[in-house]
């Protein structure tokens, strides 16, 4: 079970593991997650489904080399066994013929946005993808994108790849174009959802975001995934991990967010001490 | 004869809280006998009625004061599959001890360390024993040849979980256990810490039950991969015991500061990830030098006591009423004020205030006066009036209970719940779906280990009847 038959690094930090779980291909929903723990001794992470194949019994999973449980998953080799894989997790997106629908992804969003551009297409809606990183080194899954997109739009940070900006500028020119969207999508790094749902806000576009609060069992017991949407109380793993982003108080998410900022720099250490060909 | 209960030994504060070691440690073979002879082996025992699991109490004190432990663990093993558990975490004083005739004029029987220390003895006496203890499977289960082609799908392996299945398998049911957290146990594994339930224990009781036939998956969340639908094509009859589910919080500003935790998330990672072994585990856990517990049940004392060992110098326990209210175990609370931690009482938490960095840094309480009794017969606290005052704080823990697990209710349409979430059982603990069953926190929103012990026992003879009356 949960053998990984395919490995891809898809940039300096990005890898790409496609792990053999037919339970969870068969049951997964465009926006539903698995939590990961690739050692025993590791954390319980969630990460987002990037792709099924049914038919093969595969999942996808993209993932940024960002911490210790991140760096020990890396460092699983085709035909090991991940320890432990729990999905699909979450409330899967809602998709139906919106019209026109805007799906922006930043950074290791941008794989996470490919199932959901995929089933928004099929439901025959006019996809326009937005996707951004810093420069084009970072840049994912550009290809199978645009063949699922009827239009796709690249931003980087330096401008050594598509437009010179933030995946928000590129938002705001095609609102200012005169288009009227009937749904947004964003997926990325908190800061970027904000900027995406401020630009929205105005003109009052649906826009949807997937939250990455922290988690630990994520199947609605401990509490740690709490947002705050609308005023109220909501739990990423049962009610999320998409919310309306006009309700989001992404200010309190950011600070959940950096909680265990310094732990996991000292967790990060130990692992790094205890892999091999690692200083 | 000698008619003092003899008292369980405790090892000394100072040394327990240095480590996440058990705290009690058991009685010796001849203290065990000892107090196995006081029991009067009533002709009309009134403490079976009073056991949730309705083990022979008298019968296997009985065995213990001729000295035969393993008679004794047999006859618990009869109706309970897991004794080193409940010897530990039940709360005798208010079930089979308190029925006890001995208690009317002094000291019940320890039935419940007696029955610890039966179920430790196996585990530790005999040297070629099978993991788990003797199995009495191969006694019982040839009488029901024909459950054994009948195979019943039980969701979760907590406490009712397990009672359930090891039930049914010693009826000669195939049993599959689907189990959503990478390991098994159920509370018993995330929510009692270590040094009142050693985890070692729970892995030897959970070995048993899959010695007497259970399967076991883990990481299998139903509703999710499956759902109670799709487990119907496969199975006979289906068990939900989910257990608990999202943290209350009391909606007053602040609850999501960082330093401030839910008891679930708090004992999750210290209990399930061992987050006190940090960072050869991975999971983290932040604890100040100033650590506040909302709430006075076993969980809020559990949550002190882990704080203390996480080494935190003043751990508070907030409570709204007296102590008379308190929920928890007395024991419990005895235990808790031997290390250290000081109970306010009559006081609310009303809000919770950050630093310039975001983290709490103290909280801003209440006084609470008891007025008139409401719904639960306890006199209400009220709030008087001007008497505000603040708590110094880095770590807050809010223990004031959780619901039932909102999952497979959420994905179930036809399953009917109450208002609050609980799934709605009969007194036979069937669901609104036909053969499907369910007991344990998932009915209860947040109730002890044997009561779900109970409702499992309940469901698994349901089952049977059920599927034998066809």
């Amino acid at each position: 079970m949960n053998k990984i038959i395919a490995k891809e690094q898809l940039n300096a930090n990005t890898s790409k593991i496609i792990i053999n779980a037919p339970h969870i291909a068969r049951a997964a929903r465009p926006g539903q997650f698995v939590v990961i723990m690739p050692t025993e001794k590791a954390e319980r992470i969630p990460l987002t489904i990037a792709d099924v194949d049914q038919a093969a019994g595969t999942i996808t999973i993209i993932f940024q080399i960002v911490g210790a449980t991140t760096k020990l998953l890396d460092s699983l080799k085709v035909n090991d066994e991940i320890p432990h894989l729990l999905g699909p997790l979450g409330t899967p997106s809602h998709v139906e013929k919106f019209g026109t629908v805007v799906v922006i992804g930043g950074g290791v969003g941008i794989a996470e946005i490919y199932p959901l551009v995929k089933a928004l297409k099929k439901a025959g809606n006019e996809v326009i993808t937005i996707i951004g990183t810093r420069n084009k080194d970072l840049l994912i899954y550009e290809r199978e994108l645009r063949t699922q997109s009827t239009e796709l739009s690249i931003t980087t940070d330096d401008g050594s790849s598509g437009q010179k900006g933030f995946v928000s500028d590129k938002l705001k020119e095609i609102i200012a174009s005169g288009k009227k969207l009937n749904r947004v999508f964003a997926v990325g790094p908190v800061p970027m959802m904000k900027v995406c749902a401020d630009v929205t806000r105005e003109h009052n576009f649906k826009t949807i975001v997937s939250l990455n609060p922290l988690m630990l069992d994520a199947t609605g017991m401990c509490g740690v995934c709490r947002v705050t949407v609308a005023g109220q109380v909501k739990f990423g793993c049962v009610d999320g991990p998409e919310f309306d982003a006009h309700e989001v108080d992404f200010t309190e998410l950011i600070n959940r967010l950096k909680i265990y900022k310094t732990q996991e720099k000292t967790a990060l250490d130990h692992v790094c001490r205890l892999l091999p060909g690692n200083k | 004869m000698n008619n003092e209960r003899i008292n369980m030994p405790n090892r000394s504060v100072q040394e327990r809280i240095m480590d996440f070691k058990e705290v009690p440690v058991g009685y010796s073979l001849e203290q065990a006998i000892a107090e196995a002879k006081r029991c009067i082996q009533c002709k009309n025992p009134k403490c079976v009625p009073g056991c949730p699991v309705e083990v022979n109490i008298p019968a296997f004190i009985a065995a213990l004061a001729k000295g035969d432990v393993q008679a004794a663990v047999d006859k618990i093993k009869e109706t309970n599959a897991l004794p080193a558990i409940c010897g530990r975490v039940c709360p005798q004083e208010e079930q089979c001890e308190r029925k006890c005739i001995l208690g009317i004029k002094g000291e019940p029987v320890a039935i419940g360390n007696l029955e610890r220390f039966a179920a430790d003895w196996e585990k530790s006496e005999i040297p070629a024993r099978p993991a788990g203890g003797r199995n009495p499977k191969s006694e019982i289960i040839h009488q029901n040849q024909n459950n054994k082609n009948k195979k019943i799908a039980v969701i979760g392996s907590g406490p009712a979980g397990l009672t359930c299945a090891a039930d049914l398998a010693l009826l000669g049911y195939q049993v599959t256990i689907f189990e959503s957290l990478h390991v098994t146990g159920g509370v018993l594994r995330y929510g009692i810490p270590e040094f009142r339930l050693p985890k070692s224990i729970v892995d030897i009781e959970v070995e048993y039950v899959k010695n007497l036939g259970v399967e076991i998956k883990t990481d299998m969340l139903i509703s999710n991969v499956l759902t109670i639908d799709e487990l119907q094509k496969d199975f006979q009859a289906i068990f939900i015991g989910s257990g608990a589910g999202l943290p209350k919080f009391m909606g007053i500003p602040g609850e999501s500061l960082e330093g401030v935790y839910s008891a679930n998330e708090f004992l999750f990672r210290v209990n399930m990830m061992k987050a006190y072994l940090f960072p050869d585990q991975l999971t983290p856990v932040s604890v100040g030098k100033n650590v506040a517990v909302v709430g006075a049940g076993n969980v809020a004392m559990d949550s002190a006591r882990v704080a203390k060992r996480l080494g935190a110098a003043k751990v508070s326990i907030i409570y709204r009423r007296s102590r008379e209210e308190m929920p928890a175990r007395r024991d419990e609370i005895k235990r808790t004020e031997e290390e250290d931690v000081e109970f306010k009482l009559l006081t609310n938490p009303e809000a919770y205030h950050a630093d310039s960095e975001g983290k709490v840094f103290e909280i801003e309480c209440i006084k609470m006066e008891l007025g008139e009794p409401d719904t639960s017969g306890r006199r209400r606290p009220v709030p008087k009036a001007g008497s505000n005052f603040k708590i110094p704080v880095e770590t807050v823990v809010v223990a004031i209970g959780n619901g039932p697990n909102p999952l497979i209710p959420l994905r179930t349409p036809s399953l009917k719940t109450e208002k609050w979430g609980g799934v709605i059982v009969d007194q036979k603990q069937w669901t609104s779906i036909p053969k499907v069953s369910a007991g344990g926190d998932i009915v209860r929103g947040s109730a002890t280990v044997i009561s779900a012990m109970g409702d499992g026992k309940r469901a698994a003879k349901t089952i049977d009847e059920g599927l034998n009356n066809e």
